[in-house]
């Protein structure tokens, strides 16, 4: 039946519903698992085969040499798309999408983002 | 009566994206409406030719952020063809899985902004509540609410477990329960009836003639879909209707979407049951063999053509994208003849206008005339600072200012 | 006077209203809304900030015109009886008086609109004109009913008469109706938003103002649903009027609430209507209510006040 006002009832309902608003910096939001947030690097599994680098859309991230098979990774998040392609890429399984999502800074140099390796980060075998 | 032309300018609470309308009004008749497009242009195609093939699944992907998954496997697609790839059929399932549920986030997108434009804010609300079940059940899927860069040349990058395909399904339940009560709403609210009503008339005709695509041409009548005409992923396996109208007007193109969500329930649940086991990729080749292919993908908005070129090496020769809006927006001249201004909104919104896929490079032919004009960049910028002047703005003491501070 | 029934009165009054229009709004949409300082702070912030002039505009009229709508609006609450029999001042037709002084705002909105030159608050300018011929019609008539069955056009008077004769108020309540959808069209309220319609003209009449000038604007809003909807209470809900003030005072907030409530929930659930339809409607289908409201007053009052 064709009449003015037809969504009165759910709309009165909702008086005695919850919200379905969040209050966000209060409540967090919980991500997913297999979210793709910012990365995580293990230095002492990288072997320095630079595929990440190849295959990263944006450029974002640079895997340099600091000494025998010791590599460190320098990511910056504001280049970062979060595609998680270099997770894929890495044959060694030393990138990892974490569920981590407030990345913003008041500085654009606090978005670089340096992992270092430790005197005994040497890839096994 | 005094003529006046208003620009709907770029910035205009109406328009989600930036585009240039210059309309003519005569009190509230519009007498002429124009469209300048090319404020979205982002120089995607020259930039898919600079990065390799890999890193240009997500280059496409960002062209739109509503119909991301589309242009994402439309390339994709392209590309398998050419290196003449066998792509496993669980992979094609999982595709087809998430570019339904991508229709049905566009599809509830689109009834809150036709909600907004018509000033039913109620109704952007709900249904923007209620498109969050969607966007968290692709979060789960796929690592992203959009952009969801499931797709990888040969397959999909990510499994779907049993236990997800459960959550898919209670999810649809739940959408489709909301969904026949919008659809309720838009049939039955006499105020909503009477503004889409009558508004945006496109006839058969000239929808063919002008080259209408999507919902816009299939609410004229126009039995067009891609999905059932050329399948492409897992569609030839899965029964479903074509929903045409013959209201031509916008009433019609909202019950054409709603119909289209309700199709997409069933495909789900269709797919859900019929999933195949097997691998979700085959590994394909860095370099692709020369070549050239052209796929077509129905987007949300319509009819989406890409043609990929290939010449041997890890980097695409040529990349060329048609997006829907692209085809649909020369009707939107033709729907506004002898309509009110308070009509401009829910017609611009109608045909689903999404100008981040619509400014490519574009070639404007006069309707007589048979010749091409092609600039190549010196004269490009010799002819943009000559228009500029011809409008009196100068830019050359701003010139003289810049390399005065640069030094 | 200043305080009250004045400016102070009718400021934190009207806050308090827009405050329930928009938390009402918000919960029927399942949103939380906002906090009830909202449109104070609101207030507040536009008036601290500069106001902005377009070039071609003319300036002293582009400035007086907040200073009219507010002044208009602020005056017509003295003759409106609120809670007792008698208004602060009242005279022989002042009936008459409080509906042109109510008009007045609407006439500042077209000349805002239309002295500042950009094209969108013309076209808003010229639709709050055409909207005025459309709901000016029954808002009249359906208000002029009750007055003819007390037979007289003053309020104070009609307050005393209906305190004399309670019930009687129960025959105008066809015209409470009509005049409900009528106020939503000089309030400019969804279903009639049509001269400010956000999606289509950006601001209408209000798009070029900024600063103190939109604050006064925003802040005359908001005393005219005070002041529309205290004229309605007065003139069709004219009951427990002799009560005593406090008591009287608390019936007369329930009653202007219950009217904003009413308005808040209008346009939660309607749409726009488009601004021939909006003609084709009020011309149509109210206007015949109110003259049928107006004849059924006619007929009592020849068999009732014999």
């Amino acid at each position: 039946m064709i009449r003015p006002g037809k969504m009165i009832k759910q709309v009165l309902a909702s008086i005695f519903k919850k919200p379905a608003t969040m209050l966000y910096p209060f409540v967090k939001s919980e991500m997913p698992k297999n979210f793709r947030g910012k990365l995580l690097f293990h230095p002492e599994k990288c072997i320095g085969c630079m595929m990440c680098m190849r295959d990263c859309p944006s450029n974002a991230i640079k895997i340099r040499k600091v000494g025998d098979k010791k590599f460190e990774a320098d990511i910056d998040l504001g280049k970062c798309i979060y595609c998680a392609q270099c997770v894929d890429s890495c044959v060694k399984k030393a990138l990892e999408a974490t569920r981590e999502f407030e990345l913003a800074a008041l500085d654009r140099k606090n978005l670089r983002v340096t992992f270092n390796a430790g005197p005994e980060d040497v890839p096994k075998g | 009566m005094h003529k006046v032309i208003i620009p709907i300018g770029p910035q205009h609470p109406m328009l989600k994206e930036p585009e240039s309308f210059s309309v003519t009004l005569s009190g509230e008749k519009i007498m002429k409406f124009s469209a300048r497009l090319g404020y979205n242009h982002r120089g995607i195609e020259k930039a898919c030719e600079e990065r390799t093939y890999v890193q240009d699944v997500y280059l496409t992907e960002r062209i739109c952020g509503i119909c991301s998954h589309s242009h994402s496997t439309c390339f994709v697609q392209a590309v398998e063809e050419i290196a003449k790839l066998e792509v496993p059929k669980r992979a094609l399932y999982i595709r087809t899985l998430v570019a339904e549920l991508e229709r049905i986030h566009s599809h509830l997108l689109w009834l809150g902004v036709a909600g907004h434009e018509v000033g039913f804010d109620t109704l952007l609300m709900y249904s923007w509540r209620d498109r969050e079940i969607v966007m968290d059940i692709l979060a789960s899927l796929t690592g992203n609410r959009v952009n969801y860069g499931l797709n990888a040349i040969g397959g999909v990058r990510r499994d779907v477990s049993a236990e997800q395909i459960k959550d898919v399904l209670k999810a649809v339940d739940a959408l489709e329960e909301r969904t026949k009560y919008y659809i309720q709403i838009a049939t039955q609210e006499t105020t909503l009836i009477n503004r889409l009503s009558g508004v945006g008339i496109l006839s058969p005709k000239d929808a063919i003639k002008l080259g209408a695509v999507g919902p816009t041409a299939r609410a004229s009548g126009v039995d067009r879909d891609v999905r059932r005409d050329d399948p492409y992923a897992a569609y030839a396996d899965l029964k479903f209707k074509v929903i045409t109208d013959d209201h031509n007007d916008v009433y019609g193109r909202t019950l054409v979407r709603m119909g289209e969500l309700i199709e997409s329930y069933s495909m789900i649940r269709q797919l859900a049951k019929k999933m195949p086991e097997g691998p979700i990729a085959v590994k394909a080749p860095r370099k692709i063999p020369a070549g050239e292919a052209t796929s077509r993908y129905e987007a949300p908005r319509g009819e989406d053509v890409h043609y990929v070129r290939s010449n041997g090496t890890d980097k695409p020769d040529r990349v060329k994208v048609r997006a829907p809006t692209l085809a649909n927006i020369q009707t939107v001249a033709k729907m506004l003849e002898d309509r009110q201004l308070a009509d401009l909104p829910i017609v611009i919104a109608a045909i689903d206008p999404c100008f981040s896929c619509t400014d490519r490079v574009t070639m404007v032919r006069e309707a007589d005339k048979r010749s091409k004009k092609l600039m190549e960049w010196e004269e490009l910028h010799s002819y943009s600072i000559h228009w500029y002047k011809h409008h009196g703005i100068d830019f050359s003491d701003l010139n003289k200012k810049m390399r005065k501070k640069l030094g | 006077m200043l305080i009250f029934p004045g400016l102070a009165f009718l400021m934190i009054f009207g806050w308090a209203a827009e405050y329930i229009d928009r938390k009402l709004n918000a919960r029927l949409q399942n949103r939380i809304g906002p906090p009830w300082f909202q449109p104070v702070a609101d207030f507040i912030k536009l008036i601290s900030k500069e106001d902005i002039i377009p070039e071609e505009a003319n300036p002293s009229m582009f400035r007086a015109m907040p200073v009219f709508a507010l002044s208009a609006t602020v005056t017509a609450i003295m003759y409106i009886p609120l809670w007792g029999t008698e208004a602060l001042y009242s005279f022989k037709g002042d009936l008459i008086v409080v509906l042109y002084l109510l008009t007045i705002p609407t006439l500042t909105y077209f000349l805002g609109g239309w002295y500042s030159t950009s094209l969108y608050s013309k076209i808003g300018a010229v639709r709050a004109l055409t909207q005025l011929f459309a709901y000016e019609v029954p808002l009249l008539m359906s208000i002029l009913a009750p007055a003819l069955l007390a037979d007289t056009w003053s309020l104070s008077r009609m307050a005393v008469f209906y305190n004399t004769h309670p019930w009687y108020w129960l025959f105008n309540l066809i015209g409470f109706a009509i005049s409900i959808i009528a106020l939503l069209g000089k309030l400019e309220k969804v279903p009639f938003d049509i001269p400010e319609a956000e999606t289509e003209i950006v601001a209408g009449t209000f798009t070029e103002y900024s600063g103190r000038l939109l604050g006064l604007f925003r802040l005359s809003i908001d005393i005219e649903v005070i002041v529309g909807s205290a004229l309605l209470a007065a003139v069709f809900l004219p009951f427990g009027l002799s009560l005593p003030p406090a008591l009287g005072f608390l019936l007369f907030v329930v009653k202007v609430l219950s009217i904003v409530v009413i308005l808040a929930l209008a346009r939660t659930v309607f749409a726009r209507l488009r601004i021939d339809q909006m003609m084709v409607f009020c011309w149509k289908y109210v206007s015949p209510f109110a003259f049928l409201q107006i004849a059924i007053n006619l007929v009592l009052k020849g068999i009732l006040i014999r």
